[in-house]
């Protein structure tokens, strides 16, 4: 692998629309890695999830959605921040959340 | 009379999921297929005209917003196509419910219409109000820009229900005139496959708008035609029922007898191009059936005379609504007639309305059903 491993844990709606098996994904993201990076890598691998979690134009976050990293609510970071290094290292997953909510 | 096939197919959508449910053309026994994508609403799933096995279906939610779903094998599997749907250019603003200008935003897909004739070419009716078009089986979607940006089109509101593109009826003597419809800015027809567009409202009176003959400004709710009289066209709008006998052009109210020409969804019969369905709602804020009872109201002569069909209906401590897309008609020599209620009912009646069942009670609250009438 070229870039840096990147566990990604995604809705079950989405796992579902990816065919996704398991709770997470690898990705295999450029240096540097920040939110806007694997998700770029992950909507080239599984096209199906584009739109799904940012808008295809604007790239803003579904309002719905949340990005938790190490127990933080990353969600209003610039999605070119840098991951934390927990995520990065592959100790801990970047995890896409779906608000509980809703009928 | 030549039978014209030996099984049917509807195609459920659900606030919760799609359904697929088969009979043969005696309609006693279904089988019942779902759901698929469950926990997502289906808003409307239809079969190409042109291959059967062809399906496609708006699957959207608001947590992960519009997907388009395809089967090339009849419903047994599905696969995501394209769900990038971008207006043409900078799509400006409506009025908003208070008048004010409001942004273009694109929420969902309403209604999902197949070409009469080429499986891969499919129209799709969002809101808020456009219409997209694809010719590569939906892989990519291209607005027809020139309804949204018809001179009105700054002018249009939103019904209660949103802003949305509902019906699309193709011509199929002429496949490049099309009907659609919008609530609550009205019908406009294209007779150039949907380069340019015009209000098609004359004849409509609408009390709640200002001016009540507005050229737009109607609630259209949903338009029905027999294929073999495309330009005969019936409509319910928020409140009555209309008929036009020239593609639009002009309008007449025939809601005759009805005890409240307010609902819904409306329909054609398969043989008889003057038996009309309707289902009377009560209305403006109840938005379930009159009286407790569920009543489909039929019209052998076109409108105006209405009769209540109830064999096999609940006529007591029946509070559910039937929205827009929700009744289909088959084809089969002894037509079909179906519709779904906001309950999960879905009723059947394989004799035009005479008898009726339902096929299932406890389905998530229907958005819409489509028939497939198969060989």
């Amino acid at each position: 692998m070229s870039g840096i491993p990147i566990r990604v844990e995604l809705p079950a709606h989405l796992r579902t629309l990816a065919r996704i098996a398991g709770h997470e994904v690898a990705l295999d993201v450029p240096a540097s890695p920040t939110i806007a990076a694997v998700l770029d890598v992950l909507e080239a691998a599984y096209p199906m999830l584009r739109g799904t979690i940012r808008d295809q134009a604007t790239r803003e976050r579904r309002a719905f959605l949340r990005f938790f990293a190490c127990q933080q609510d990353i969600s209003l970071d610039s999605p070119d921040a840098p991951l934390p290094a927990a995520i990065v290292s592959g100790a801990e997953p970047l995890i896409i959340l779906g608000a509980v909510a809703g009928g | 009379m030549t039978a014209i096939g030996s099984k049917v197919r509807l195609l459920v959508g659900t606030r919760k999921g799609a359904f697929i449910l088969t009979a043969d053309a005696a309609r006693k026994k279904w089988q019942i297929d779902g759901p698929h994508f469950p926990g997502w609403e289906i808003y409307h799933l239809k079969g190409s005209p042109a291959d059967p096995n062809r399906l496609y279906a708006s699957q959207s939610s608001g947590w992960f917003g519009q997907i388009v779903q395809r089967s090339d094998d009849g419903g047994k599997t599905w696969a995501p196509v394209g769900n990038n749907f971008a207006y043409d250019g900078v799509p400006g603003t409506h009025q908003w419910y208070d008048g004010t200008p409001h942004p273009w935003e694109f929420k969902r897909v309403w209604h999902i219409e197949p070409s009469l004739t080429n499986p891969d070419e499919v129209y799709a009716g969002v809101e808020d109000a456009a219409l997209f078009h694809s010719t590569d089986g939906g892989q990519n979607w291209a607005e027809l820009a020139g309804l949204r940006t018809h001179t009105t089109g700054s002018a249009w509101q939103p019904g209660a229900g949103g802003m949305c593109l509902h019906t699309i009826l193709i011509d199929p003597s002429d496949p490049k005139r099309i009907v659609i419809a919008i609530s609550a800015a009205g019908a406009f027809r294209t007779d150039d496959g949907g380069t340019t567009w015009k209000p098609i409202n004359r004849g409509l009176h609408s009390q709640h708008i200002p001016d009540p003959t507005a050229e737009v400004g109607h609630c259209v709710h949903h338009i029905a035609a027999h294929p073999s009289r495309p330009g005969t066209l019936f409509m319910q709008k928020h409140w009555d029922i209309m008929r036009s006998d020239d593609a639009g052009d002009n309008w007449r109210e025939v809601s005759g007898n009805l005890p409240t020409d307010f609902g819904f969804v409306i329909d054609v019969h398969a043989h008889e191009p003057e038996t009309l369905y309707v289902v009377p709602i009560k209305s403006d804020s109840e938005h379930f059936v009159p009286d407790g009872k569920l009543r489909v109201y039929r019209s052998r002569t076109g409108g105006n005379d209405w009769e209540p069909l109830t064999k096999g209906l609940p006529q007591s401590d029946c509070y559910v609504n039937v929205l827009r897309d929700a009744m289909a008609i088959d084809r089969l020599d002894s037509c079909g007639v179906y519709f779904g209620t906001s309950g999960g009912q879905v009723y059947a009646s394989a004799d035009s309305g005479d008898n009726w069942n339902a096929i299932v009670h406890d389905l998530p609250p229907v958005l819409s059903v489509e028939v497939q009438t198969l060989a």
